[in-house]
């Protein structure tokens, strides 16, 4: 497989190429025909485009928990959408008592922070007891070995927040002040939609200041570059690789609060999709890379939105709609395939680490 | 790791509390509660309880081993400290929940839970029993690590035996109750929905029994050296086998077959996986695809709804398995360049869009939407019509006896070693010459093989097929399997299917909470015994051979 690096061409590649090439095709031919089709407006175009951007959000900051734990560990944390689940759920139950009491209607603002509070440290308590239990005993053991406690994890995880949480959907109390919409630049965009991009940017402002000023910000990027070197001018690296789970864990739960005001529903299998695709949009800007993870949530979450109303419904198929998830995958294999650097970050996935 | 030994109160706190946490989520994820109904002896413990118990004497144990080099009081203290600790933890739990409502938030804290846990009794006394308990439970098992090994391992299986006759009891009864002679012990032995109390002492009284034969046997051949077995003897032994697995579901009737059936379908399609992840070292998590593809393409071919063909079962399967060949072929091309966990999260994202593709309106002309497909034909052998489980479970045997024939004759061949070298390195493989495209796209293929195979029963099995049978689940049930049973061992797959899928069929109760055992279960392997429970000899060399620290015994057992 070294072949490909040595410019040697294969069939197999060139096999691929013809299969990218004609997905392509079929990607301008379905936009062209549904653009010439002038089947939406310009003002649904710009919803789904937000709406897009809104999901994207969410799945950067889930992302971003991989990348990181990615970055310093090299392994993928396969168990991170049920940290991003345990944080929202958990926080749910606050939320509804706060509603009960009458709190949240009266100081909404603070209620929110509780909240997201409450989530955030639920989902970082829970990735640090994974990353205790799960990971730090089989940190010396052969790749595939923590893959498979990951995957046990996750499982685990759901299956008892499952067990104590009941199998229902559980709805978040809505709140007044979210309703409605406001009008930016001309463009009518949804009151939750606005504070999720907005908070999301800021959260994504803060963790790429903390990794890129702060000194145990340093010190990551130290681990994820050479760990026995790190170590060697005297980082903790345990310390570290605990401080990296528990910020993917406290961005997890944020994450998961916006996703909860999005979609206004919690439950305990709410984790597996926003999860594989945050790791696709992971992967899409580059794993190991802060903000290739950005960029990569944002294209996907735009990609998904729009990508089924506008090449999939020119080609004529019924219910683009049911297909979204399978874009998401797809767009996975595919970046695997051909660009497997990302976006913004090197080649890593035929790497044997 | 430490530097100055832990005292005793340390000791039993950490491991208290670790129990005490253990059995505190047992109770709270309804684990107690549901399982409080399965008796295990009549009037006097329930499984429910049993959890709690295990619980405490595991707790105990583990803490009185540790300090078994300093003296048998601190032993005994720490063994008594630790069972009233997690008992303390419980009684917080209960007295949490009778004091205020706290099922708003954790639906199974219900009254019964409560009730179990308190013995019946009002709260004060049932948590000052529940201390009690914790006490008993501790002293017994630091006082198991008194008794001479042998001892030891008597006292376990008694009380493993109990369990597991009184679990299956309902079971048992309607086998036993079959065969007429033995018919009239079911009422001594059992009562209501567990065994008796004569029942438990008389099962008690032949493992006990059967131990000290045992053991007065393994002394007698001691002296000698082990022989090992003569080709006749093989032979003999693998008649037997097979006569047994022909005359099984015959005895053990019509539930036991269904039962049967099930873990035939996970044995194909453990052995189609053990292939890809066992042998060649890739992970595939997707693997519910070819399941999926076999099944659909013998729904498509022999269901006259469709209208598409409608061929005999048997002329449609070489058919199904070609197509899920060629499928393992064309998924295994993109992701050849993959390793690890790329590898996984790509066919992860394949097994989804196949079942989401199935799923979608926009193929519904060929797979049928979200209505599956249905009529599928059953096969026909001869003027017999394969339409129950009882005649289906031959066919099922038939094709589990192939597929473990054709492993492995293709472990021991070139092929099967050439695999084998790429799980342990690919660079080097490439290098000794082993062409890495052609075997990683066999491995695909004759895994995808065998997958498509349990798929076309499965189908003719239901006669209807609806595309979420076919979700992620499934792929991480034969991985789960896989990895119990030792990866890369045939027998292994074998015991995997029973225990993760024979089991919980038996168990009804258990099936609500099967993905957090099977999840606990992945965790717990991985970090005390990665070679799987019944590893090939070579493998087990291979684990045991360099060096007797736990770290050698991980990168041996587990490819890279």
């Amino acid at each position: 497989m070294r072949k490909n690096s040595l410019g040697r061409l294969t069939i197999t590649d060139v096999v691929m190429f013809a299969v990218g090439l004609g997905l392509a095709g079929v990607i301008v031919a379905g936009s062209a025909a549904t653009l010439s089709s002038g089947k939406y407006t310009l003002a649904q175009w710009q919803d789904l485009f937000i709406f897009g951007l809104a999901q994207g959000s969410i799945y950067a900051l889930i992302a971003l928990g991989y990348t990181l734990v990615y970055g310093v560990l090299r392994m993928i944390n396969f168990a991170h959408s049920e940290v991003f689940m345990s944080g929202p759920y958990t926080a749910y139950f606050f939320a509804r008592y706060m509603f009960n009491i009458g709190f949240l209607q009266a100081y909404p603002v603070a209620g929110l922070l509780i909240v997201s509070a409450i989530s955030m440290l639920t989902s970082m308590a829970i990735a640090l007891t994974v990353e205790r239990i799960a990971y730090r005993p089989l940190r010396k053991a052969p790749r595939l070995v923590p893959l498979i406690t990951a995957i046990g994890a996750s499982f685990f995880l759901q299956y008892t927040f499952r067990g104590l949480y009941g199998s229902g959907i559980d709805r978040y109390p809505e709140l007044a002040i979210l309703k409605g919409s406001i009008s930016v630049l001309g463009v009518r965009v949804l009151v939750t939609q606005a504070l999720v991009i907005v908070a999301a940017a800021v959260f994504m402002g803060l963790l790429y200041a903390f990794v890129m000023l702060s000194k145990t910000g340093k010190a990551m990027r130290a681990v994820s570059e050479d760990k026995e070197t790190a170590q060697l001018m005297g980082i903790d690296v345990d310390r570290i690789i605990t401080t990296t789970f528990a910020l993917g864990g406290a961005l997890a739960g944020a994450a998961g609060v916006l996703y909860a005001l999005i979609f206004g529903q919690v439950q305990f299998y709410m984790g597996f999709v926003p999860g594989i695709k945050a790791f696709t949009a992971a992967v899409l800007g580059g794993i190991g890379n802060v903000p290739g993870a950005m960029v990569g949530g944002l294209f996907l979450g735009v990609f998904e939105s729009v990508g089924p109303s506008l090449f999939l419904d020119g080609l004529g198929i019924p219910a683009p709609n049911q297909l979204k998830d399978a874009i998401a995958f797809t767009m996975l294999v595919f970046v695997l395939i051909f660009r497997p650097s990302g976006i913004l970050g090197e080649r890593l996935a035929t790497k044997k680490a | 790791m430490k530097t100055q030994p832990a005292t005793v109160f340390q000791t039993s706190m950490r491991f208290g509390l670790i129990g005490g946490g253990a059995a505190v989520l047992f109770s709270l994820v309804g684990m107690v509660e549901v399982f409080g109904q399965r008796t295990i002896i009549g009037g006097v413990v329930s499984m429910g309880q049993a959890f709690v118990a295990i619980a405490m004497l595991l707790s105990a144990y583990a803490a009185a081993r540790q300090l078994s080099s300093v003296s048998s009081s601190a032993m005994l203290t720490a063994g008594g400290l630790t069972g009233v600790t997690v008992g303390a933890l419980l009684a917080a739990l209960v007295l949490l929940g009778t004091s205020i409502n706290i099922r708003d938030v954790f639906v199974s804290a219900s009254p019964p839970l409560f009730e179990l846990l308190s013995f019946g009794q009002s709260p004060v006394p049932g948590m000052l029993l529940l201390l009690v308990a914790g006490m008993t439970m501790g002293l017994a098992a630091a006082a198991l690590l008194f008794l001479s090994p042998a001892m030891r391992s008597t006292a376990i299986s008694v009380l493993l035996a109990v369990g597991v006759v009184g679990l299956l009891a309902d079971l048992l009864r309607i086998i036993i109750s079959q065969w007429a002679y033995v018919a009239p012990l079911v009422e001594w032995v059992f009562s209501g929905k567990g065994l008796s109390v004569p029942g438990a002492l008389a099962i008690a009284a032949v493992v006990i029994g059967l131990d000290v034969l045992a053991n007065r046997r393994r002394n007698k051949a001691h002296n000698l050296a082990a022989l090992p077995a003569t080709a006749l003897q093989k032979r003999m032994r693998t008649g037997a086998l097979m006569a047994l697995l022909l005359v099984l579901p015959l005895l053990l009737g019509t539930y036991v077959s269904e039962v049967l059936d099930q873990v035939g379908l996970y044995v194909l399609m453990g052995l189609g996986l053990n292939v890809v992840v066992g042998f060649a070292g890739l992970l595939d998590l997707g693997y519910v695809g070819f399941f999926a593809i076999g099944a659909y393409v013998m729904g498509m071919l022999t269901s006259p709804e469709l209208g598409l063909a409608s061929l005999s079962w048997w002329s449609a399967l070489p058919i199904a398995v070609g197509v899920t060949v060629l499928a393992g072929m064309l998924l295994g091309v993109p992701v050849l360049n993959m390793r690890g966990d790329y590898l996984a999260i790509v066919t992860l994202g394949f097994g989804e869009i196949i079942r989401l593709l199935a799923l979608s309106d926009a193929l519904r002309p060929w797979t049928g939407g979200s209505q599956g497909i249905q009529l599928i034909a059953k096969p026909v052998v001869g003027t017999v019509v394969l339409d129950d489980q009882l005649k289906l479970y031959y066919l099922i045997l038939a094709g589990c006896l192939l597929a473990g024939f054709i492993s492995s004759r293709l472990r021991d061949s070139r092929l099967g070693r050439a695999w084998m070298a790429m799980r342990e390195d690919e660079d080097v493989a490439q290098a000794i010459g082993i062409n890495l495209v052609a075997t990683k796209l066999l491995a695909f293929s004759v895994g995808a093989a065998f997958g498509g195979l349990s798929g076309a029963i499965f189908a003719a099995k239901l006669g209807a097929i609806y595309p979420n049978s076919f979700g992620l689940l499934i792929s991480i049930n034969v991985l789960a399997l896989l990895i119990i049973g030792g990866m890369g061992s045939i027998r292994g797959v074998i015991v995997g299917a029973l225990v993760l899928v024979g089991l919980p069929e038996l168990l009804r109760e258990f099936a609500e909470f099967r993905l957090l055992v099977y999840g606990a279960l992945l965790v717990m392997m991985m970090l005390y015994r990665p070679q799987g429970l019944w590893p090939e000899e070579a493998r087990k060399l291979e684990a045991h051979g360099d060096g007797d620290n736990s770290n050698g015994d991980q990168t041996a057992a587990i490819p890279a």
